[in-house]
């Protein structure tokens, strides 16, 4: 006689199917990842050389081989950078009335929340905001800055979430030290408790970053096309990375499908080694951050 | 007295912070409220600006502008949003019943299935899915998949086309509704599996135990003492990938036809969206064809929202919940 | 349906670090058995042994052996799951299952094992909250979500949860350590009345308890910092409280340390 009995045939088939698919789930969702970046890597590699990094679209005809995309990189570059610096400021500052000002009153709840719905805005709304509003409505001409404009409305509310963490991760000790040698709150902050979020707070910031290099259809709405180097982000159309790969997948010829791939390429390795770069950053500053 | 002042000043620190006054601290603080405020005062922005720009243009509209499905504001004047919110609905329902099921799976794998050590690495191998940008799925999705899903739609309309999805007649496959149902699928996947991970990851540990020691095997664990107390927490998130799934825009207007028709033919290429429509739209638009976009685009910013609301509520409510149950 | 255990030259491990070593011991039917010790000595990890949850832990392992009536627990062909539903465990926190009314909580291991007939589960239901002390305290709402219930109750609805699919033995982890003294005591009378049908093994800080409620007693004790636990003494309770052999169960008794 044994005394432990084995358990059902049919329970022990239930958590082997389940098992099975758990597994085969996470299969299903890397087969797009790896088709992606094979797909982009052997299209994009044709013509992934100095040509294209170093020329743009100007005087390129329809079935011409050859352009490039420095106009959209220069542009991209640009309006990301300006996104930034409207962004960031402004959701650092929140992310510190949310932690230190904030105590939970009916102003930073509202605050808090609509944050949250921010991050739900599609990317083409927030285009069409600034349509309305920076040109039809102040009559402002299409722009690189058009365009960060509305990329800034992106990142906002990724910057003040991801900084909010950092400053919540920040351990009060740490301030209630300052404060008992008579360093005022704002002071505080600034020396104390900014210098220990940091590292934290760049991560969101490249993360957020990483985001917006990637969006097209605000672009679309507010920077226009162009075919030619335009340094100017204030002053008339721009170009983008991810615009210029739309444009150029519309386009009817081998060429310029071509260009597209190379110019995916080129988004995806900027956007990745952003990606990369803020997580090492991450990974670097919290080392026994695991359970 | 000291409760009452750090109360006011807020912040987590329980002490009273210094007495002594200090020139900076109250621009420092306004510039904080202040940064606050603009951050709603953009969201109210985006309501007012779109309304206003809209108006002129369905004025002149010579349609109604729910029920038509024409989309012509350019030439005749007429134009209506009931194609368009038609797609853009059944193209994210269908993208959200792909995409859910897979991410859960996905998050059980990473939070109770996969080795402990290649956990992490492999959640990141997920998140990187949502780092591919979106113009780059639409490639994707127009070289790779449209071609690849052309026999198997063949196929299921040969034999099941009985059923209303796979029906239609003529050309099938192609550009169609299912290709980028597909795409959105995969790109609202890393949202739902990442913020599902999360709430299965804070499953109380005593539970489970609880059910290991009952003599549960690993899944009727995670039926037990997992997935009761992680539901609200995947609703949410199919929610939030819901609203994504709406708002994506040029992944889909690359591979949709731009048709302008109700038809539940999956198939066919018969497919639009608002946002693709907006995409393709714009660089032809009259100034009255843009004031009909930004219209179409209010439409849509209501309907997010709308998601997105009821979705951050749903989170709310369940971190109440677990804190007071913690 | 109360069984043996027989224990010989038990190894556990976390990873790389043993947690305990060379433990032997017999428990014996229908009778309590306490483990008493310091913190980290490692009696907590030999009860999750018994019934094979210390490997539910990322890295864990055990060697040695655990008979049960002379079946080894640990043999090639057992499986875990089939271990814990013959050997029941009640832990340190109350754990209902939040989500469950008090009788789903009670039927929730006797469902894992196919289809009853209602009537019979009300029956095995009424039978476990009465068997733990509880059924004149939640006849009236047995609907009602588990977790409503005051700390002494869930832990006296885990028991009855545990007894409910009828195990061989109940192993208990500090049953009592986030009670109230009066729960404590609607507890320790519990076990005292379980002692008739199961074989009860418990993890106690609490040597007044141990003394209390236990037919024999095992001291568990550490040489050093970061060295395995072993057992230091096994004996009657009376006598341990008594007369203890080793100087070490002395002046843990006693409180000179731990």
């Amino acid at each position: 006689m044994t005394t432990i009995q084995h358990i059902s045939t049919s329970r022990r088939i239930k958590d082997r199917v389940v098992q099975g698919l758990v597994y085969l789930a996470f299969a299903l969702a890397v087969v797009p990842l790896v088709s992606v970046l094979w797909l982009v890597i052997k299209n994009g590699a044709a013509r992934f050389d100095l040509d294209f990094l170093t020329h743009s679209m100007r005087n390129i005809g329809a079935r011409d081989v050859g352009g490039g995309a420095y106009h959209a990189i220069i542009g991209t570059l640009e309006q990301v950078l300006i996104a930034s610096l409207i962004s960031v400021p402004i959701g650092l500052l929140t992310a510190i009335y949310l932690v230190e000002y904030g105590n939970g009153g009916r102003l930073s709840r509202a605050i808090s929340f609509f944050v949250d719905v921010m991050t739900g805005v599609p990317s083409v709304v927030a285009g069409l905001f600034i349509l309305a509003f920076w040109v039809l409505f102040l009559g402002q001409p299409f722009s690189g800055f058009a365009g960060a404009l509305s990329l800034s409305i992106l990142m906002m509310p990724t910057v003040v979430r991801s900084a909010e963490e950092m400053l919540r991760l920040v351990p009060n000790d740490l301030r209630e030290a300052s404060y008992a040698l008579g360093v005022a709150k704002w002071r505080t902050i600034m020396k104390v408790v900014l210098p220990t979020a940091l590292t934290g707070i760049i991560t969101g910031v490249m993360l957020a970053v990483a985001r917006v290099a990637g969006e097209t259809a605000p672009l679309l709405l507010t920077v226009f096309f162009t075919d030619s180097i335009n340094n100017d982000p204030f002053s008339g159309p721009q170009m983008g990375l991810p615009l210029f790969v739309f444009d150029q997948a519309g386009r009817p010829n081998a060429t310029a499908v071509d260009r597209a791939w190379t110019g995916a390429l080129t988004l995806i390795l900027i956007v990745m080694l952003l990606n990369l770069v803020a997580r090492l950053i991450a990974r670097w500053r919290s080392p026994a951050k695991g359970r | 007295m000291t409760t009452k002042v750090s109360t006011r000043d807020g912040g987590p620190a329980t002490s009273r912070p210094a007495s002594r006054r200090s020139h900076g601290e109250g621009p420092f603080r306004y510039a904080a409220t202040g940064a606050g405020i603009i951050l709603l005062g953009i969201m109210a922005a985006i309501a007012v600006f779109l309304i206003s720009e809209a108006i002129p243009a369905l004025q002149a509209n010579k349609g109604h502008f729910f029920s038509e499905l024409v989309w012509d504001p350019n030439g005749s004047q007429v134009f209506g949003i009931a194609a368009l919110a038609f797609g853009t609905v059944l193209s994210s329902a269908l993208a959200l019943v792909i995409a859910t099921p897979i991410a859960v799976g996905v998050a059980l794998f990473i939070s109770h299935y996969a080795p402990r050590r290649l956990a992490g690495p492999l959640g990141y191998l997920i998140d990187l899915l949502a780092a591919v940008p979106s113009v780059v799925y639409g490639l994707w999705g127009v070289a790779f998949l449209v071609p690849l899903l052309k026999t198997p739609s063949q196929w299921l309309n040969e034999n099941l086309g009985w059923f209303p999805l796979f029906a239609g007649e003529g050309a099938i496959g192609g550009k169609t509704m299912i290709a980028g149902s597909i795409v959105l699928a995969i790109m609202i996947l890393p949202i739902i599996a990442a913020i599902s991970r999360e709430v299965f990851l804070q499953a109380p540990k005593m539970n489970e135990e609880a059910a290991l020691a009952l003599g549960a095997t690993r899944w009727e664990m995670i039926r037990m003492a997992v997935l009761p107390f992680g539901r609200p927490g995947v609703i949410s998130a199919a929610m939030l990938g819901l609203g994504r799934a709406m708002g994506e825009t040029i992944a889909v207007a690359l591979i949709f036809p731009a048709t302008f028709d109700i038809t539940f033919e999956i198939l066919t290429p018969h497919a639009n969206s608002i946002a693709a429509n907006i995409a393709n739209g714009f660089g032809e638009a009259t100034p009255i064809g843009r004031g009909a976009l930004i219209a179409s685009g209010l439409v849509l910013f209501i309907i997010t929202l709308l998601v997105n609301i009821a979705a951050r509520m749903i989170i709310n409510r369940r971190k109440e919940y677990a804190r007071a149950g913690a | 349906m109360s069984k043996q255990i027989q224990v010989s030259g038990l190894d556990a491990y976390y990873g790389g670090h043993k947690a305990i070593e060379d433990v032997s011991m017999t428990i014996e039917p229908r009778s309590i058995t306490a483990f008493i010790g310091p913190s980290g000595c490692g009696k907590s990890t030999f009860l999750r042994t018994l019934n094979r949850m210390h490997e539910v832990i990322p890295g864990a392992r055990v060697e040695g052996k655990v008979l049960l009536d002379g079946e080894d627990l640990y043999a090639a062909n057992v499986e875990p799951v089939s271990v814990r539903r013959m050997i029941g465990m009640v832990f340190q926190r109350p754990n209902p299952f939040p989500t469950m009314s008090i009788y789903e909580n009670v039927a929730a291991g006797l469902r894992l094992n196919g289809r009853v007939a209602k009537s019979e589960m009300d029956g095995v239901v009424e039978t476990s909250l009465k068997g733990a002390n509880l059924w004149n305290e939640v006849k009236d709402r047995l609907n009602k979500p588990g977790a409503g219930l005051s700390g002494g109750q869930q832990q006296r609805l885990c028991i009855a949860r545990a007894i409910a699919v009828q195990p061989q033995v109940l192993l208990m982890d500090e049953p009592c350590s986030a009670l109230d003294p009066i729960s404590t005591l609607a507890i320790e009378d519990l076990m005292a009345k379980l002692k008739d049908d199961y074989t009860i093994v418990i993890v106690t800080h609490n040597m007044q308890q141990a003394a209390r409620v236990s037919d024999r007693t095992a001291f568990f004790n550490l040489t050093a910092q970061g060295k395995p636990g072993k057992v230091v003494e096994m004996d009657e309770t009376s006598r341990m409280f008594t007369n203890p052999t080793e100087k070490a169960t002395e002046d843990y008794i006693t409180g000179r340390f731990g």
